[in-house]
C-alpha cells in the first residue's frame, strides 16, 4: 500500500490549526485530557485523508468536527462503561452537553491563549510544562517531542499524560487568567517558550544531528502568541531575542561541529534578514520602556549583531543594560555576564576584580562559566598560563561535550 | 545482542597528564575521530546509544542509610583508579562484532595521533528470554 504523505506547507497548517481545534473542542467539552486525545486523532486522520481527498474548504471546522466526533464516541464508550459498573452517571449525555456559548467576535484567538496558558501553568514543572505546550499547542507528535528530547517514545508518553492529569486534578479551567493573575501567568508561558528554544539552540551543535530543530519550533510558538498579544513589549522582546540569537546559528560552529564563540565567528554568516526582523521588534519593544528582562535582553543581542566585527561592539551600551537587568534579577549568570561587559569597558583586570565579588555567590561559585569567564579575562590580561589552568577547570566541570572541546582546544591554544 | 561498550580513563591526572596536554591538532584529531565512529555507527545501524559522562570531579556517591536520609559523599569510591568517561550501546550479531567495535574505539588517536589504546569493558545487555521451540 503506497501512501500519499502532506507536503510542507499542509503540515504547516495543521500545527497552526492544533491550539485552536483543541481550544474550541476543550471549550466545548470541558476535557482537556480527553479532547487533546481527539485532537491528535483528527489530526492524524487529517494527515492521511487529505493527501488523497484535498484540502477541505474549511479546514478548520473540518478538525473540529472530527474531534468532536471523536469526544462523542469517547464520552459515549465512557458512559457505557460506568453503566456496566452500575455507577450512577451524573455527567449528561452527550448530545445534551452544554457548548459554552461563542463571545462576540473571532473566539479561536483566545481559545489558543488560553490553551497556551494551561499548558504553561506554574502547578507543573517545567520539563511537563515544555512537553504539553509542544504537544497541545505546537502540534507535535509525541515520538517527534521525544526525538527532541532524545528520551524513549514511552517516556514522552507517560510525561505528558502525567502533565494532562495534573492540570484535571489541579482544576485548572479553561478560560482566561484574571487581570490580577495575568502578568504572571504570562511571565510562565515566555518562561516555557525561552526553555524550548534554549533547548533547541543548545542542541543544534554537537553530535545530535538527527534531532528535531526545537528552536524553529520555539520562534513559531513565540510568533503565534506575538499575533495575538502584539502590544506586550515581553512577548516582542521574547520574539526579538531568539530571531536575533537564532540568526547567529550557521556562525556559531565549525567544520567538526566545535564551538565557535561571538567574537571568533564570521559575520557574513549571520542571517541577515532574521537580524533586520529582530531589530525591528527590539525597537518596538524597547518603546514601551527597559523594563522586561527579555527586553533588555533583546537590546543586548542587537547590539552585538550590530556590530560590524567584534571590536566594534558597543560594549558601553552592553554594559548598562546589564546593569538594568541585575536591577531587576538576583540571577548570578547575569551578574557573570555583567563582569565580563565590565572588563570589555574598564580592562581585564577591573573585570576579574569584579568577577572575584561574583564568585562568592554560593549558587555560582565553582560553577564551570566562573572559570571559563576567568580563564577569558586571564587571557585578556596576558596571563596565558594563568588561562590555560582555568579553562581546564572549566573543561573538567562542564557537562556539554561540545563546550568541553571547545574549552580544551581553548587552553592548548593559550598555552 | 545487545553490548554494552564502556570507556574507563585513568583517574590520576587526567586533566594535568592527560588530555589537557595535547595540542590543539591532536584535539581536533580525536575529536573529529570519535564524531566520525559515532556517525558510522549510527549510519551502519548497530548503535543503540553513546554518552559521555560529565568528570569525576563532579561525581557523587549516594547510599541510603536505616533510619536515616540518603548519605551523600563527593567522587566516586577512592579505591577506583579509574572512572568510566563515557560509553556506546551497540545492537549487533555476534560477540566478536562488538569486539571489533570496541577495538576500533580504544584505538581512538591521543597525543601526536598514537593511538590511546584506552580499556574498553565490554558487557553483553540482558535481554528477554529465548523463544522456546
Amino acid at each position: 500500500m503506497t501512501e500519499t504523505a502532506l507536503d510542507r506547507s499542509g503540515e504547516n497548517l495543521l500545527r497552526e490549526l492544533a491550539p485552536q481545534v483543541l481550544g474550541a473542542v476543550i471549550r466545548r467539552f470541558r476535557d482537556f485530557s480527553a479532547a487533546e486525545d481527539a485532537v491528535q486523532e483528527a489530526l492524524l486522520a487529517a494527515s492521511q485523508q487529505w493527501p488523497r481527498e484535498g484540502v477541505p474548504d474549511n479546514p478548520r471546522g473540518w478538525l473540529i468536527q472530527v474531534a468532536a466526533r471523536r469526544m462523542t464516541d469517547h464520552l459515549r464508550a465512557e458512559l457505557a462503561r460506568r453503566r456496566r459498573e452500575y455507577l450512577v452517571v451524573m455527567e449528561a449525555p452527550p448530545h445534551e452537553q452544554a457548548a459554552a456559548p461563542d463571545r462576540i467576535g473571532d473566539p479561536h484567538d483566545d481559545d489558543a491563549l488560553v490553551l497556551l496558558f494551561m499548558c504553561c501553568h506554574p502547578s507543573l514543572t517545567p520539563s511537563s510544562a515544555i512537553a504539553l505546550t509542544l504537544r497541545a499547542a505546537g502540534g507535535l507528535t509525541t515520538a517527534e517531542i521525544a526525538n527532541a528530547f532524545l528520551v524513549p517514545e514511552a517516556t514522552m508518553a507517560q510525561r505528558i499524560s502525567r502533565a494532562k492529569q495534573k492540570i484535571k486534578t489541579s482544576g485548572v479551567g479553561f478560560q482566561m487568567p484574571t487581570a490580577a493573575e495575568r502578568t504572571e501567568r504570562l511571565s510562565s508561558v515566555l518562561h516555557v517558550l525561552y526553555l524550548i528554544f534554549s533547548e533547541g539552540y543548545a542542541s543544534s551543535i554537537g553530535p545530535s544531528l538527527q534531532r528535531r530543530d526545537l528552536a524553529s519550533d520555539a520562534i513559531r510558538l513565540t510568533r503565534a502568541v506575538h499575533a495575538l498579544l502584539p502590544d506586550e513589549p515581553e512577548v516582542t522582546g521574547l520574539l526579538a531575542l531568539m530571531l536575533l540569537t537564532d540568526a547567529r546559528r550557521a556562525a556559531r560552529t565549525g567544520p567538526e561541529g566545535e564551538l565557535i564563540p561571538l567574537a571568533e565567528q564570521d559575520r557574513q554568516l549571520w542571517d541577515r534578514r532574521q537580524i533586520a526582523e529582530g531589530f525591528v521588534l527590539a525597537t518596538r519593544a524597547l518603546r514601551a520602556g527597559l523594563n522586561g528582562e527579555y527586553q533588555l535582553q533583546a537590546a543586548i543581542a542587537a547590539l552585538h549583531d550590530e556590530a560590524e566585527d567584534a571590536e566594534e561592539t558597543d560594549w558601553t551600551q552592553i554594559l548598562g543594560l546589564y546593569e538594568l537587568l541585575m536591577r531587576r534579577s538576583d540571577n548570578p549568570v547575569v551578574a557573570l555576564n555583567h563582569a565580563v561587559a565590565f572588563a570589555m569597558v574598564h580592562g581585564a583586570d577591573q573585570g576579574l576584580r569584579r568577577l572575584d565579588e561574583v564568585a562568592r555567590d554560593e549558587r555560582i561559585a565553582g560553577h564551570y562559566r566562573v572559570h571559563a569567564v576567568r580563564a577569558h579575562l586571564l587571557e585578556m590580561a596576558g596571563d596565558d598560563e594563568g588561562a590555560a589552568q582555568e579553562y581546564l577547570a572549566a573543561a573538567a566541570k562542564s557537562a556539554s561535550l561540545p563546550e568541553q572541546e571547545y574549552l580544551r582546544l581553548k587552553a592548548a591554544r593559550t598555552r | 545482542m545487545k553490548f554494552m561498550l564502556m570507556m574507563h580513563a585513568p583517574k590520576a591526572g587526567w586533566t594535568d597528564a592527560g588530555i589537557g596536554t595535547w595540542p590543539v591538532a591532536d584535539l581536533m584529531n580525536h575529536i573529529r575521530f570519535m564524531k566520525d565512529f559515532a556517525r558510522e555507527l549510527a549510519e551502519s545501524g548497530v548503535l543503540v546509544g553513546a554518552e559521555g559522562l560529565a568528570g569525576p570531579e563532579e561525581a557523587k556517591v549516594v547510599r541510603a542509610q536505616t533510619g536515616g536520609s540518603p548519605a551523600v559523599t563527593d567522587g566516586p569510591f577512592p579505591e577506583t583508579k579509574e572512572f568510566l568517561a563515557g560509553y556506546w550501546i551497540v545492537d549487533v550479531d555476534s560477540e566478536e562484532q562488538a569486539y571489533e567495535v570496541a577495538g576500533r574505539a580504544s584505538a581512538a588517536p591521543g597525543k601526536g595521533g598514537v593511538p590511546l589504546n584506552m580499556p574498553i569493558e565490554v558487557r553483553q545487555v540482558m535481554s528477554a528470554p529465548p523463544v522456546e521451540v
